[in-house]
């Protein structure tokens, strides 16, 4: 299956894109399901977040961790914070099972921080379940184009 | 206008304290490419990258790109990059398996030891060209040495053995090597690659400085010490946020329970500062449990305890490696300018130990070493915040003299701190970088 997808769904998207490029980030931890996960593989095709290391691999405990770290705002390494934009496009729906409908889309964000300007894109994957006239999100994974290239820090979350 | 003067590295060195130039300047920094990666044995890579003939891995030695290839008859050789025609790089791949080494541009083509085999089409070439000569070739470094797996390679004819290079710091890597329960360890779980805005020296120096986590890594150690520990996991997360949690030791335990030891060639190694029973201690651990008791059947129970009794953190081998044993992790650091460094951070896996043991390094590796990771972000901020410091013109010198009154002469050679929290560790660094900067001669 690969249909464009509904309304509702994109515009989960969007949102959660704004979410993150105001940088509310309990707002973001709030999407994710109680037993959610979120992951950036660091290999193209890479099966497994627990055999290989990834650019960033949370449970959903290690994710309420990096979130309480990033709204507290203490980091250095968000001392300037990083400005960013982030565009989604090209969303399809790929499979739809037992409630969970699994979302494929193309994404662009860029960075800005300490005259630094990055581009980042790739391919996201989200899995949300209906809950209360919106969506959880029981798993999302984002596939960079760059995901096993030379990089500088990443703190903030695509 | 007349270029500025090279600047005498001895002159950059004072007792507790070293000249930003160290940092700074380029032709020192060109001076640190000749005279200490093209000399030193410089690690290279791992035999388990490359178990069988015509395998081959893409390095560097400093600046060099390099191949470490695994001939026919079994010998490892250390390669150069480039192609002897037209200076093309010929290897494009990270790794692979070839019984040659073919130029993309003119078809040259090379054997697994760098020596040039064939030139297509030869035609017209001026009398002192000689394809038989080794320097027509993918040139091989002088000297490839192995300590139980570990590659090093030397760009200069004569030195040290590697043993005598490595001195006391192979009890290091055989504290690596000894916990896998096969007595065999292999790279596995892929690689991070980071890289920061600053000196290369800056990776080294903060690897065994025991005085930098309550600051550096304040905002994660809060985050995680707040964490809801019944809040779902799947395991990854538990072994992240105790890690976290373990950098936040307060400050009685760095300077009473670990300790940091330095040894001749700019090594050293810190002490371990773990005390969670589900880390490396992992007493309690039931996976832990069960290698134990792997490692009692396979090697006794005597050997057992004493190769768990060794409790060491990072392991610095000068100038460019920095691993620890606990959780079989491997950094190399590659210098690109005298501002910008790359680093490759490696896990090993333990053959003959529980595969949840793995998953556990892999775990530990994204929190600590991981290019989105909440602590190492923090490290690499701090390494480009001292670049833009030591660029801008300011204080002449940068002070390294934390417990220079009272370090003292080691049991095994070399000095160790009265704490953890000496910075002997950048001191001992330094003197190996005077010894080889002040040698005048470019061995390479």
């Amino acid at each position: 299956m690969d249909r464009i997808a509904d309304t509702d769904t994109e515009s989960f998207l969007i949102h959660e894109a704004r979410i993150l490029d105001e940088r509310r980030w309990e707002d973001w931890l709030a999407l994710f399901a109680d037993d959610g996960w979120y992951w950036v593989p660091i290999e193209e095709g890479q099966k497994d977040p627990k055999q290989t290391v990834s650019l960033m691999y949370d449970d959903r405990r290690l994710l309420e961790t990096r979130v309480r770290r990033l709204a507290a705002g203490k980091l250095h390494a968000q001392s300037p914070i990083s400005r960013t934009t982030r565009t989604v496009a090209n969303v399809t729906v790929e499979n739809e099972d037992k409630g969970k409908t699994i979302v494929r889309s193309k994404f662009q964000m860029i960075e800005y921080r300490r005259d630094k300007q990055r581009l980042f894109g790739g391919t996201q994957w989200h899995s949300l379940s209906a809950i209360d006239g919106g969506f959880r999100i029981n798993w999302k994974k984002v596939e960079l184009v760059n995901c096993d290239s030379m990089m500088d820090g990443l703190s903030v979350p695509f | 206008m007349q270029a500025e003067p090279a600047p005498n590295p001895r002159e950059l060195i004072q007792p507790g304290r070293v000249h930003r130039r160290a940092y700074n300047d380029p032709q020192i920094f060109e001076m640190e490419m000749e005279r200490i990666f093209g000399r030193a044995w410089i690690y290279v890579g791992h035999e388990s990258q490359i178990p069988n003939p015509g395998d081959f891995v893409s390095t560097r030695m400093g600046r060099r790109p390099m191949v470490m290839v695994r001939h026919s008859d079994g010998e490892i050789f250390v390669i150069h990059n480039q192609c002897a025609h037209r200076g093309a790089m010929v290897v494009a791949q990270d790794a692979g398996n070839t019984e040659e080494f073919v130029c993309c541009y003119h078809g040259w083509t090379y054997g697994t030891d760098g020596k040039l085999i064939r030139v297509p089409l030869q035609h017209g070439y001026p009398g002192h060209f000689n394809p038989d000569d080794p320097g027509t070739a993918m040139v091989k470094a002088p000297r490839v040495e192995s300590y139980r797996g570990f590659v090093f390679a030397s760009l200069a004819k004569d030195g040290p053995a590697l043993t005598d290079f490595l001195g006391y710091m192979t009890t290091s890597f055989d504290d690596m090597i000894d916990r896998a329960p096969d007595g065999e360890i292999e790279i596995a779980g892929g690689v991070f690659k980071h890289a920061f805005d600053g000196n290369w020296k800056l990776y080294l120096e903060n690897l065994c400085d025991a005085a930098h986590p309550l600051f550096v890594h304040q905002s994660s150690i809060e985050a995680a010490v707040e964490q809801d520990d019944e809040v779902h996991t799947d395991g990854a997360g538990e072994v992240a946020v105790r890690q976290m949690r373990q950098n936040g030791a307060p400050y009685k335990f760095w300077l009473e329970e670990v300790g940091i030891w330095t040894y001749p060639n700019g090594h050293s190694f810190l002490g371990d500062y773990h005390d969670d029973e589900k880390l490396v201690a992992a007493k309690r651990d039931p996976v832990f449990a069960e290698y134990i008791d792997t490692m009692e059947a396979k090697k006794g129970v005597g050997e057992t305890q004493r190769i768990l009794e060794v409790t060491r953190w990072n392991s610095n081998i000068y100038p460019n490696i920095s691993f620890m044993s606990q959780f079989r992790q491997f950094r190399v650091v590659h210098p690109v300018s005298v501002n910008r460094t790359e680093v490759y951070n490696y896990s090993f896996r333990m053959k003959g130990a529980p595969e949840k043991m793995f998953e556990d390094t892999v775990a530990f590796s994204n929190v600590t070493n991981g290019t989105g990771s909440l602590v190492l972000t923090d490290d690499l901020e701090t390494y480009s915040r001292i670049g833009i410091g030591v660029n801008a013109g300011g204080a002449e010198w940068i002070e390294v003299g934390r417990g220079y009154e009272t370090d003292r002469p080691g049991e095994n050679g070399g000095v160790e701190g009265k704490d953890s929290t000496s910075e002997v560790y950048i001191r001992n660094m330094y003197d190996a970088w005077l010894d080889y900067m002040s040698t005048g001669e470019d061995a390479s």
